[in-house]
C-alpha cells in the first residue's frame, strides 16, 4: 500500500515539475520579443565614448522598475524582469553587443522613483529604463533621451465604481508613490495625495476600500487592472502628459545620440512594435508609433 | 535656495503634520506608557505578565512592520480606521493618520514604559515599605510616593525615547501621511536640481523640532530636580 502511495506521489510531482518546466518555458518564449545582438559591436563606436567602454567591458547595468507590471516587473523567483521598459533597455544593450539574456553580463538593478538621478549620478548604473519620465529639473542633473513612450495619468477604481474622472473624487482620497510626479498631479487636480512606498500596495488600499482610487501612468494601471481582472477598472481621460525617456549620465552625453539612433531603427525594423507586443500590448492593444523623440545637445 | 523658498507653505503645512503626529503619539504613549509600567511593578501576576510580554512583543518588532501591520494586516481581519474623518482647517486627520498615531503609540509607549520602570527601581524600596507601612494602599503608594520620584529619574531616559519618536514620524511618509520626509521626498523629485538645499532645509526643520522636544525635557529636569 505504502509503496503504491509513495509510487503515485512521485509520479505526481514528477509530472507537476515537467508541466512547471513546460509553462516557464512558455512564459519565457512570452515574455520577452528577441532582440538580435549585434556582432562586434563594439567596432562600431568611435574611442573614448561610452558606448565602446561599455561594449569592450561586455558588462552594463541597466537601471528598471521590480513592482510595474507591464513596465518593469520582476517575478518572483525570477531573474530578468519583464515589461515594455526592460525590453526598451534590452534592445540598447543588445545594439552594444552584449546579450540581454545573459544575467552575468548585464544586471537589472531596481531602481524606484527617488533614486534614478542618484544611481545615474553616483555611477551605479549605465541606463535608466524605468517610466522615467522626461522633466526639465531632471535634464538639470542627468541626461534624458527619448521620449520612446508618451502616456498620461488616469485613475484605478473598482470595478463598481461609479467614478469616471477626478471630477468625481475632489476632495476624496487618491493613492500613489511618495514623492512621485503622479501624486503631485493627484494634488494638483484637487484630489488628496495618500503617498505609498509601491504601487502594488496602493492597488491594495483600493482594494480593501481605505481609498476610492489610485492614479498614475495609464500603461502601469492597466496591467495592474489585467492582474486582478473582474475588480479593478481604469476609467478617466489622461489628465497628464508623460514623457518616458532613457536616462544616462550627464558626464557620457554621447549616448544620447546612440539612444535615439538605436529606437529609431528599433521602430523601422518592427523590434519596437514587437517589444510592445510582448508586454503592454499583450492585451490586445496596438503598438504605438515612436513619439518624435527629442533632438540631443 | 529659490526652490525651498517656493515651497515654503507646503513645508510648513507638512512639518505641522510631523509635530501633530509627534504630540499626540507622545501624550498617548505617555499615558499608554505609565498603565504598562503600573502594570510592570504591580502585585498582580496576570498583569505583570501580560504587559512584560506586551513590552517584549512589541519592543522587538522594527516600527515599519507595526505601521505594515496596520495598514495591510489588519483590515483583513476587520480592523480599519475608516472612520476617523476629521477635517480642521487645511488638515485631514482620516484612517491614515489614525493608523500612523496607533502605531507610533504602540511602539513607543514600550519604551517609555521601559525608562519610568527605571526611574521606580531608582527609588528605594524603603520608600514603598513606609508609605505601605503607613496604610496607603497599592494605587496611593505609586500615585504619592513612587511615581513623583520614579518621573523625576526618568525624565531623560523618557526625553530620547520620544525624541526618537518624533524622528520615527518619517515611517508614516511611505503609509499615506503627507508629513515632512513625504514632502521632501515629492519635492526633490521635481526638483531634482535643487537637492541638497532641499536636504539641508528638512534636517534644519528636523533639528529644530528635537531642540524644542530637548529644551521643554531640560526645563522639566530642573524644575523636578531635588533641591
Amino acid at each position: 500500500m505504502r509503496y503504491t502511495r509513495l509510487k503515485a506521489v512521485t509520479a505526481a510531482v514528477v509530472l507537476a515539475a515537467g508541466l512547471a518546466a513546460c509553462g516557464d518555458a512558455g512564459s519565457d518564449d512570452d515574455s520577452g520579443s528577441d532582440v538580435s545582438v549585434s556582432e562586434n559591436a563594439a567596432d562600431n563606436f568611435d574611442d573614448g565614448t561610452k558606448m565602446k567602454e561599455i561594449a569592450d567591458a561586455g558588462t552594463v547595468r541597466v537601471g528598471v522598475k521590480f513592482d510595474q507590471p507591464g513596465l518593469g516587473f520582476m517575478p518572483t523567483g525570477g531573474d530578468i524582469p519583464e515589461g515594455f521598459d526592460v525590453e526598451i533597455a534590452k534592445i540598447l544593450v543588445a545594439s552594444l553587443g552584449i546579450d540581454p539574456e545573459d544575467t552575468s553580463k548585464v544586471s537589472y538593478v531596481e531602481t524606484v522613483s527617488d533614486n534614478r538621478e542618484p544611481f545615474l549620478e553616483g555611477d551605479k548604473v549605465d541606463l535608466v529604463a524605468a517610466s522615467y519620465s522626461i522633466t526639465d529639473e531632471r535634464r538639470q542633473v542627468v541626461g534624458q533621451a527619448g521620449p520612446y513612450m508618451v502616456t498620461g495619468q488616469q485613475l484605478l477604481v473598482p470595478e463598481d465604481s461609479d467614478v469616471t474622472g477626478p471630477a468625481d473624487l475632489q476632495g476624496e482620497e487618491v493613492c500613489s508613490v511618495t514623492g512621485s510626479t503622479s501624486l503631485e498631479n493627484v494634488k494638483a487636480e484637487g484630489m488628496k495625495p495618500v503617498g505609498f512606498d509601491t504601487y502594488s500596495q496602493c492597488v491594495d488600499k483600493v482594494l480593501d476600500g481605505t481609498v476610492e482610487a489610485m492614479s498614475t501612468d495609464g500603461s502601469i494601471l492597466l496591467g495592474y487592472a489585467s492582474q486582478n481582472e473582474g475588480m479593478l477598472k481604469v476609467v478617466g481621460d489622461e489628465f497628464s502628459e508623460e514623457r518616458i525617456g532613457v536616462g544616462y549620465s550627464k558626464e557620457s552625453p554621447e549616448m544620447c545620440q546612440w539612444i535615439v539612433d538605436t529606437l529609431t531603427e528599433a521602430s523601422e525594423d518592427g523590434a519596437y512594435q514587437d517589444a510592445w507586443d510582448a508586454t503592454l500590448g499583450a492585451s490586445g492593444e496596438e503598438a504605438p508609433e515612436l513619439p518624435e523623440m527629442d533632438e540631443c545637445m | 535656495m529659490d526652490t525651498v523658498i517656493d515651497y515654503l507653505p507646503e513645508i510648513g503645512k507638512a512639518f505641522t503634520y510631523t509635530a501633530l503626529l509627534f504630540i499626540i503619539s507622545a501624550v498617548l504613549s505617555l499615558i499608554l506608557g505609565t498603565i504598562l509600567v503600573a502594570m510592570r511593578v504591580g502585585p498582580v501576576k496576570v498583569l505583570r505578565v501580560t504587559g512584560t510580554l506586551y513590552v517584549n512583543l512589541v519592543r522587538n518588532t522594527p516600527l515599519a512592520m507595526i505601521f505594515f501591520f496596520f495598514q495591510f494586516a489588519a483590515p483583513r481581519i476587520g480592523i480599519t480606521f475608516n472612520w476617523v474623518d476629521v477635517h480642521i482647517g487645511q488638515f485631514d486627520f482620516t484612517s491614515f493618520f489614525t493608523a500612523a498615531v496607533v502605531s507610533l503609540t504602540l511602539y513607543t509607549s514600550t519604551f517609555v514604559c521601559e525608562s519610568l520602570r527605571s526611574g521606580i527601581n531608582s527609588v528605594s524600596l524603603g520608600q514603598a515599605e513606609a508609605a505601605r507601612a503607613i496604610g496607603l494602599p497599592f494605587g496611593g503608594v505609586m500615585s504619592q510616593i513612587v511615581l513623583p520620584q520614579a518621573f523625576r529619574a526618568s525624565v531623560p531616559p523618557t526625553a530620547s525615547a520620544l525624541i526618537a519618536m518624533l524622528k520615527n514620524t518619517s515611517v508614516a511618509a511611505v503609509f499615506g501621511v503627507i508629513e515632512a520626509t513625504s514632502q521632501m521626498k515629492s519635492m526633490t523629485n521635481d526638483n531634482a536640481d535643487a537637492r541638497l538645499e532641499i536636504f539641508i532645509a528638512f534636517s534644519i526643520g528636523y533639528i529644530v523640532l528635537v531642540e524644542v522636544v530637548s529644551l521643554i525635557a531640560g526645563s522639566m529636569e530642573r524644575r523636578w530636580r531635588i533641591a
